[in-house]
């Protein structure tokens, strides 16, 4: 278990900044996420914490003792590949005793750690088998299982779940956050699902294009992303982001928004320094689907200001526990999220409820957060 | 829709009278071709079963009338090649002595080569696999007199350790590429766990690449067993008088041998010995070969 400092780290090939300078600090026993689209950097920075890809520029620290020079084996770290990679001429047992062997534990320690772990992922009855006897979520535990028997420092892990079936990959989520809750321990996670991010992670790194967007817990990613891109990355449906001007408006500032059929909306906008003095600032407003809802769900909706109004469906689409209904703003298909028995029909108007209290406002050129 | 069923109907379905008389054709004609192929060993294996008298009798084809081991005796062990009476069995010997070294070596070599080449990427190193593979168009004939300096230098002529040297050289360049092309194939992944496993270059090698590398392996084996037992331009060049002599130059001498009476039954019998290792290794392991290389070819 181990802090991790990561220090204006860049990688470079040639002249090509692959990562751009990337600061992350995590405590001892944090979940850190490393999430975004793929070639944002996200699996080289995994690779230059594990020692597997060399550090251009910066620091990476574990535990305050810088580890740029230091090799793979000697950063105390184990890693969870998305191939799994297990050895296949090695059995079950082989395969997860191979780090303690290379590392000279003795026969009897070493299959007592090996059992103690078999013990703890419930996979006894396998250790005799070989890679190849074993299904996809199998191979996932004895991955895990060889990663855990070191007891390393820190964990890593490369997209572990990607190559899982969808229902198998739900369950051994779940069963990472166990693990992670049981062991109190440091994990790095790469992955370009955000649901995997959110349900995970103790802190969420959003990568793009070899630059941080974010870091920060789930909760304020989701609420408070930093910029546009972080807005409709995580979330699914992701958070809509319609283009306004904000306007003055009985006194506090409010979002106008172009619609082709309904004609202009004013929706309040939460009374924020940000907005001060901002009318006629042109802007993007981030809302998230659930808070554009029919007016039986919007009951529950929080404190900050509420605009009934109706609107014309396009689609709807139901999911199972909620309908998606889409509406025209701004030119752009906007998502609500409404009760899976709302009265919404395409082509009709409906009454929808915008719950502007959970509304960002980012600005419309530099698509940073501003509010 | 019509045309699909018929055609999806074909395979299964009875077949048509033209369809049966072609299918009797091509197994005619595979079997005349099998036999075209076959009648050379037979004639050997029966001549070397005949005596001598028999052989002058004639008749290639017709079967020993008295079976005799004898010419297989006098092939091995009194025959005479060049001036001494001793038979093929030192030659055999000597040919062992520089085959299964020269193969190990070579083999050994060219997998730590595509090792190198595959998992411990550096700068060149295509250039260098370039060159390495430059070496498999290289002619025998070509390194005859540099090669015959170099041992004479290294002292090294007309010996077993020089042949080997000979030929490991110049296997290297297959074997590497055989490696090479397996290990492009082989999960990095693997690599990258076992380095953080604490494994080191060798252990690495040693403990994970080569106990999966079993079909290139033989693959190998097969390919190098069969060129250095077979070579005879090498072996009548660098120990075609000495102690050194391997069996195929051995075969050669007993054949075109000027002095005294032609011993076909002897010479066929002589012939089959010094073939007989190349046909066990292919027996043993040729459903390997087969399947090598195709995993090689697809996966690459």
């Amino acid at each position: 278990m181990a802090s991790l400092t990561i220090r204006n780290v860049i990688k470079r090939y040639g002249t090509i900044e692959i990562l751009k300078g990337i600061n992350i600090d995590i405590d001892d026993g944090e979940f850190l996420v490393l999430v975004g689209p793929s070639g944002c950097g996200k699996s080289t920075l995994l690779n230059m914490i594990a020692g597997l890809d060399t550090i251009s520029d910066g620091t990476i620290a574990i535990d305050g003792r810088r580890v740029n020079e230091l090799h793979p084996k000697d950063r105390d770290i184990a890693m969870v590949f998305q191939s799994y990679a297990l050895y296949p001429n090695m059995s079950v047992e082989q395969n997860i005793g191979f780090g303690l062997e290379m590392r000279g534990v003795p026969k009897d320690e070493r299959a007592k750690a090996i059992a103690d772990v078999a013990r703890l992922l419930q996979m006894e009855h396998l250790l005799k088998r070989k890679p190849s006897q074993l299904s996809g979520g199998q191979r996932q535990r004895v991955a895990m299982g060889r990663a855990l028997v070191r007891n390393p420092k820190i964990f890593l892990f490369d997209e572990p779940l990607s190559n899982l079936d969808a229902k198998l990959r739900v369950e051994m989520r779940t069963e990472i956050k166990k693990l992670h809750q049981r062991l109190k321990s440091t994990i790095v996670y790469v992955t370009h699902d955000q649901i995997e991010a959110m349900t995970l992670a103790t802190r969420i790194a959003v990568m793009r294009a070899g630059e941080l967007q974010q870091l920060g817990t789930p909760r304020e990613i989701y609420d408070t992303p930093a910029n546009t891109f972080v807005a409709g990355f995580m979330g699914s449906p992701p958070m809509n982001l319609i283009r306004a001007k904000v306007v003055d408006h009985d006194g506090g500032p409010h979002a106008a928004i172009d619609r082709i059929q309904d004609g202009e909306i004013v929706l309040p906008l939460p009374a924020n320094d940000g907005l001060r003095g901002a009318a006629g600032r042109e802007i993007i407003l981030g809302l998230r689907p659930e808070n554009i809802t029919d007016p039986q769900s919007a009951a529950a909706a929080g404190p900050g200001p509420v605009l009934e109004t109706d609107c014309l469906i396009e689609v709807t689409e139901p999911t199972g526990p909620d309908l998606i209904a889409v509406v025209e703003m701004g030119g752009k298909e906007v998502m609500a999220r409404l009760r899976p028995d709302a009265n919404a029909r395409p082509g009709q108007r409906s009454r929808l409820v915008f719950d502007m209290g959970k509304a960002v406002v980012f600005d419309a050129g530099t698509e940073a957060r501003i509010a | 829709m019509a045309a699909v069923t018929d055609a999806a109907l074909m395979v299964p379905g009875p077949r048509s009278t033209t369809q049966v008389a072609l299918r009797w054709l091509l197994f005619a004609i595979l079997g005349v071709f099998a036999l075209v192929y076959l009648f050379p060993l037979f004639v050997m294996v029966v001549t070397s079963l005949k005596t001598l008298d028999e052989v002058r009798a004639g008749n290639l084809l017709s079967l020993p009338q008295n079976p005799t081991v004898e010419p297989w005796v006098s092939a091995w062990s009194t025959t005479c090649v060049g001036l001494t009476c001793e038979g093929l069995k030192g030659y055999f010997l000597n040919s062992i002595l520089m085959t299964v070294p020269a193969v190990a070596i070579s083999a050994v070599i060219g997998a730590l080569n595509g090792y190198v080449l595959t998992k411990w990427r550096f700068r060149g190193d295509g250039v260098v696999f370039a060159l390495i593979l430059f070496g498999c168009f290289i002619p025998f004939q070509i390194v005859l007199l540099p090669m015959a300096r170099t041992l004479g230098l290294l002292g090294l002529a007309s010996s077993t350790p020089g042949l080997v040297f000979v030929h490991v050289v110049y296997g290297i360049c297959f074997t590497t590429l055989f490696f090479r092309n397996y290990y492009a194939a082989f999960p990095n992944d693997l690599v990258k766990s076992a380095m953080i496993d604490g494994a080191g270059f060798f252990r690495i090698f040693w403990r994970i690449l080569l106990p999966n590398s079993v079909p290139i392996i033989v693959v190998t084996v097969i390919w190098q067993f069969t060129n250095i037992w077979n070579d005879f331009l090498f072996g009548v060049s660098f120990a075609g008088g000495g102690g050194a002599m391997p069996v195929t130059v051995a075969l050669n001498n007993i054949v075109n041998s000027s002095t005294g009476v032609k011993e076909y039954n002897v010479h066929m019998a002589a012939a089959i010995i010094a073939a007989l290792p190349t046909l066990v290794v292919y027996v043993l392991a040729g459903r390997y070969f087969v399947r090598g290389l195709m995993a090689g070819a697809v996966k690459g």
